[in-house]
């Protein structure tokens, strides 16, 4: 495992293994929570959220054969919801991609890679409401630091992490990071 | 972006964000609910000193989904027909705090005036200037294009320009302000434009634009064209005679039966048909190849509004008063 592309500053808070645990338990969890694999549609925030959906699907296959990891994960972008529009430089929307079997009556588990002040989830549950009725939502993140703003907690965690706000956490995943895969924090100015 | 002025001075950067914005924002009509909220409490003004019916509506529906406040100002019944100037209606505008004004003149030159005179801090779009620009309708039907190119060659259109694409442009040239918009917005794409048209159509000073002009529409059409975009004939703008006869016209430069005929015997068997609207059936282009499978005129339509919500959440979303200060400083600089 590399530290080179680390600072000096920064340490690993989980490596690539870490984090596979975590999903593999998440994934457990979401089954014995949902009482098995009906019904379930992972939708990722992106960027990282999306892999993560990816990982937890092929998990839950891994776990219960009856599910197609391809067919219950969706994408969705909540750029249009975000309530700092106005107030950061213009972002460009992305894709959203629902499974074919659409979230209607589903039981939606949000995915995202870091839970922080909550305003993202509530701008997701704002876009979910738009796309249809899912029967529930629950949310499951890799890293919570803390520090909400809104009341809003997460259902799955992979790992609980104190942090002074000025201190940055860093997820880092093959897909979208490569090589890197870990959680950093680095220290703030 | 502050303002949406014209296509001659869109970088292509800005070109691909706001086509890729644009196919994210064309998704939102097929959902249950067909709004964004990114725009609430936002106001976009429709100042409309010249009759068009689908221009407006077609701003005014982009506005709604994107969730905006819009007021329609119609020179016709107001105070302009009263001889108020731009000035004064531009501050009448200020005053009731608009965002955004999406402006049609008469004038060549009209929504830049509005832009640059310090009259209001609204974003302004041009929605069409004189025998100048119309940057959104060049907008839409380079998305409607790169949608098409990115089938026929298989790849995503998202990031995509129009590179290799051959496009047609023929009728009016003289008094169109779409032909001059899709020139400069297909040059930048990487599209190859050629000009069709009577010489009286023709406007002083083409040989220097970036495209090939041509007077012989069935010519062109042997060398090879993918996407065949039939200009509107301007009556109202007609104060001279440019054509003998509209009989003449229609066979000579207009899309008729013989030329949709043409095509497959051509092997052209992906050109697309476009037309800007409103036509003139059986003058510039022939029912037939209105109606055909080929004719794009209705994706026109749903493209447009997709292109003006980018255009409109690209120029309003995002901090303004900090791409103010930022402006000022590079001017300053």
């Amino acid at each position: 495992m590399s530290t080179s592309s680390t600072g000096p500053t920064s340490r690993v808070v989980l490596t690539a293994a870490d984090i596979d645990r975590a999903l593999t338990r998440i994934a457990h969890e979401i089954l014995e929570a949902n009482k098995g694999p009906q019904d379930l549609v992972l939708l990722g925030i992106p960027r990282r959220g999306y892999p993560l959906a990816q990982r937890l699907a092929r998990k839950l296959a891994a776990t219960d054969p009856g599910i197609d990891p391809e067919r219950i994960v969706g994408l969705l972008d909540v750029t249009m919801f975000r309530d700092d529009l106005s107030r950061q430089p213009t972002r460009a929307p992305g894709p959203t991609q629902l499974p074919s079997t659409g979230i209607d009556n589903k039981v939606v588990v949000l995915v995202d890679d870091v839970l922080y002040s909550g305003r993202t989830i509530r701008a997701a549950l704002d876009a979910i409401v738009d796309l249809g009725r899912p029967r529930v939502v629950r949310l499951a993140v890799l890293v919570d630091r803390g520090h909400r703003e809104l009341p809003i907690r997460a259902d799955h965690v992979g790992k609980n992490l104190p942090t002074a706000s000025a201190e940055k956490v860093r997820v880092r995943l093959e897909e979208t990071d490569g090589p890197a895969n870990d959680v950093v924090i680095e220290a703030g100015e | 972006m502050r303002h949406l002025l014209s296509t001659e001075d869109l970088g292509r950067g800005d070109a691909v964000r706001i086509l890729d914005t644009a196919e994210e924002m064309s998704a939102v009509g097929d959902r249950e609910v067909k709004k964004l909220p990114a725009l609430r409490g936002r106001t976009v003004v429709n100042l409309f000193f010249e009759d068009s019916t689908r221009t407006r509506i077609s701003f005014e529906a982009a506005a709604k989904r994107l969730s905006a406040d819009v007021i329609n100002f119609a020179a016709k019944g107001s105070s302009v027909s009263k001889g108020e100037s731009l000035k004064d209606t531009a501050q009448t505008l200020e005053a009731m705090s608009a965002d955004a004004v999406v402006i049609r003149h008469w004038a060549s030159g009209a929504p830049q005036r509005l832009a640059n005179s310090g009259w209001i801090d609204a974003a302004v779009v041009n929605a069409g200037d004189g025998t100048h620009e119309h940057p959104t309708q060049a907008l839409l039907d380079a998305f409607t294009m790169r949608r098409h190119w990115s089938r026929l060659n298989r790849n995503a259109s998202t990031g995509a320009d129009l590179t290799g694409l051959r496009v047609a442009i023929a009728g009016d040239v003289l008094h169109s302000r779409v032909a001059r918009s899709n020139v400069w917005l297909l040059r930048t794409l990487g599209a190859s434009v050629t000009l069709v048209a009577p010489p009286t159509l023709l406007p002083v000073g083409v040989e220097h634009w970036p495209c090939e002009v041509s007077y012989d529409l069935d010519s062109t059409l042997a060398k090879g064209v993918d996407a065949m975009m039939m200009l509107r004939v301007q009556a109202e703008r007609m104060n001279a005679s440019f054509f003998p006869s509209a009989r003449e016209y229609a066979r000579r430069w207009g899309f008729d039966d013989r030329r949709l005929a043409s095509l497959d015997s051509l092997g052209l068997k992906d050109t697309i048909i476009m037309h800007p609207g409103p036509m003139n059936r059986g003058l510039e282009i022939s029912s037939a190849a209105a109606d055909s499978p080929r004719s794009t005129v209705l994706a026109q339509v749903r493209n447009g509004v997709s292109v003006r919500m980018a255009a409109l959440y690209l120029l309003l979303s995002g901090d303004t008063r900090e791409e103010r200060n930022e402006l000022t400083k590079v001017s300053s600089s």
